[in-house]
């Protein structure tokens, strides 16, 4: 039976008992919703693409042709691929710590990994330009030894890796805690090294987590504006990352160049809810399969919300 | 454990410790003034007024559209139950463009709501569109969940026992899901006070009427102003702590009352 099928038997089903709502009424909010998701999230991804084509394909394909907007390209990768490492690593050990051992200030650690979503991205650029810029702390020594961090590629770096660094780590947290110590505890007594069992028992476990959480790691990445605005010193060609290309063509009244890089990263972001959707459904299949064989993991949480924030 | 440890303290510790070690520098005097100058507090105002109004929508939608997400079926649900992330995956500089050109003149939506007098780009009530984008994600997949694994055998018996379904509703389910509503509209509330990238893109940054808090910052920084910036900021990250406090406490109320 197709899917469709399927779920209109299931409709119908529950529609013939409980109690529910009139078909008026049901159509009514359906209606709304449906109009609210439309405003706000159909027509502003639709406009994005149909602003960028706007005059046509040439002109959209010669405005990504900009050495400035390739070079933004070329930035945003860049950082990227330093700092999704960075974190996924950071996120790896700091889940394993907070899930497998008990130690005290526990709950101020977990604090710790969230407050880059608590706090403002412009805040966060903030930060480190009173630590390392030149009228900071370490700013003055720095310039001395010739190191550049502020307004330099290094300082976007840093910026994205402070953004995007609780992405990995929130996500693996309720999967590590979920699968407990039992199986490693297994390992290691039959004679498993610790590195061996991290590999080979502790990281399948949570593969799909930890994917989803990279993934995740990288659109923000990839798209982050404030923090990295604050410390770039907006150089064309130089410091600009994607978004800020965007930025900086809209204030230059170029409308249809700063749609098509925006539009590049409208890319991205569907790229990134097609995976995470696909991920979704994975890991619901494998849940269900645990099901069927009797041993579902009693509280293995799908992803809700604290995965982004 | 160890690497976690230094990793955090580089990264987060030291440069939040730098930044109130400067405030350290200014006297009570010196830190009010700049904090509390009228412009910044237009700019709170403005922020906070905005924040509220946009999470009290989301708080108000969200629910809809978890609701009719959970319980109905129709064509295109999948797509955009996927789309509800799209807030979180879009950059909010590219979610800014977007916005303003839609709520323009001549934009798609403008082009209707203009001559109505509803001036959507480059106004406060664009600062309230672009948080409201900005947060849309937070109420819905706190609720999601919530109502996913909500028994309707009591909606049942509620309606068995005669009530209608109106009076199900506010007796029965709006008590049970309150306190995710309530944790969704802390979350996008606490997310829109921070927010800045789509922000400046729709409204029209005009101190003292469409300029908001984050902005303010950025524009002491232009001016070498570093102390101004960083009252502002120590106001802001000082409400990021209030809220995320409040945010762990209604959590732990929430999974409490789900118990």
């Amino acid at each position: 039976m197709s899917g469709a099928a399927k779920s209109r038997l299931l409709a119908q089903r529950t529609r013939g008992h409980g109690p529910e709502e009139g078909g008026l009424a049901r159509r009514f909010l359906i209606g709304a919703a449906v109009l609210f998701l439309t405003v706000f999230l159909v027509l502003p991804l639709v406009n994005v693409f149909w602003q960028a084509l706007a005059k046509g394909g040439r002109a959209y394909l010669a405005a990504l042709a900009e050495p400035d907007t390739i070079a933004a390209a070329k930035l945003t990768l860049l950082v990227a691929a330093i700092a999704v490492p960075l974190n996924t690593v950071f996120g790896v050990a700091a889940a394993w710590a907070i899930a497998k051992f008990q130690f005290r200030g526990k709950a101020f650690l977990i604090t710790l990994i969230d407050l880059p979503f608590a706090i403002s991205p412009v805040v966060a650029g903030l930060i480190y330009l009173v630590l390392f810029g030149m009228q900071g702390y370490l700013g003055p020594w720095l310039d001395a030894h010739g190191i550049r961090i502020v307004f330099n590629v290094s300082g976007i770096v840093l910026a994205t890796v402070f953004v995007t660094f609780p992405f990995v780590a929130r996500e693996l947290i309720p999967v590590m805690q979920a699968t407990g110590t039992d199986q490693e505890q297994a390992a290691l007594t039959l004679g498993a090294s610790g590195w061996r069992t991290f590999w080979q028992v502790t990281l399948p476990s949570v593969k799909w987590g930890l994917l989803y959480g990279v993934i995740l790691c990288n659109a923000r990445a990839m798209g982050e504006f404030g923090a990295v605005s604050v410390l770039s010193g907006h150089i064309a060609g130089e410091t600009d990352t994607l978004p800020l290309r965007v930025d900086k063509l809209y204030h230059e009244f170029n409308a249809t160049s700063a749609f098509a890089v925006a539009s590049l990263l409208a890319v991205i972001a569907l790229l990134t809810l097609f995976v995470k959707t696909y991920l979704e459904w994975q890991q619901q299949r494998a849940f269900a399969r645990a099901e069927q064989a009797g041993s579902a993991p009693a509280d293995n949480e799908l992803p809700t919300r604290d995965d982004w924030l | 454990m160890g690497y976690t440890l230094v990793y955090l303290s580089v990264i987060v510790l030291l440069p939040t410790a730098a930044l109130f070690l400067r405030l350290l520098g200014l006297s009570w005097g010196e830190f009010w003034q700049l904090a509390a100058s009228d412009r910044a507090l237009a700019a709170y105002r403005l922020t906070f007024g905005a924040s509220f109004v946009a999470a009290l929508l989301n708080a108000l939608f969200g629910t809809l559209v978890a609701w009719v997400l959970v319980r109905y079926e129709f064509p295109g649900k999948r797509l955009f139950d996927a789309l509800v992330d799209l807030p979180f995956a879009l950059p909010t500089a590219v979610a800014g463009l977007t916005l303003s050109s839609l709520f323009a003149a001549n934009g798609w939506l403008g082009r209707w709501l203009v001559p109505l007098g509803i001036q959507g780009a480059y106004t406060r009530l664009g600062v309230v569109i672009a948080l409201t984008f900005i947060g849309l994600p937070f109420v819905v997949r706190t609720l999601q969940p919530v109502l996913q694994g909500f028994e309707t055998e009591v909606e049942e018996a509620a309606a068995t026992l005669g009530a209608g379904r109106w009076r199900t509703f506010l007796t029965i389910i709006a008590p049970t899901l309150l306190p995710a509503v309530l944790t969704g509209f802390a979350l996008a509330f606490a997310r829109a006070i921070g927010e800045y990238g789509s922000v400046i893109f729709i409204a029209g940054n005009k101190p003292f009427e469409s300029e908001i808090a984050p902005l303010l910052i950025v524009i002491r920084l232009e001016e070498f102003n570093y102390a101004g910036a960083i009252a502002i900021a120590v106001v802001l990250l000082a409400l990021s702590f209030v809220l995320l406090a409040v945010i762990n406490l209604l959590e732990r109320w929430a999974s409490a009352w789900q118990r």
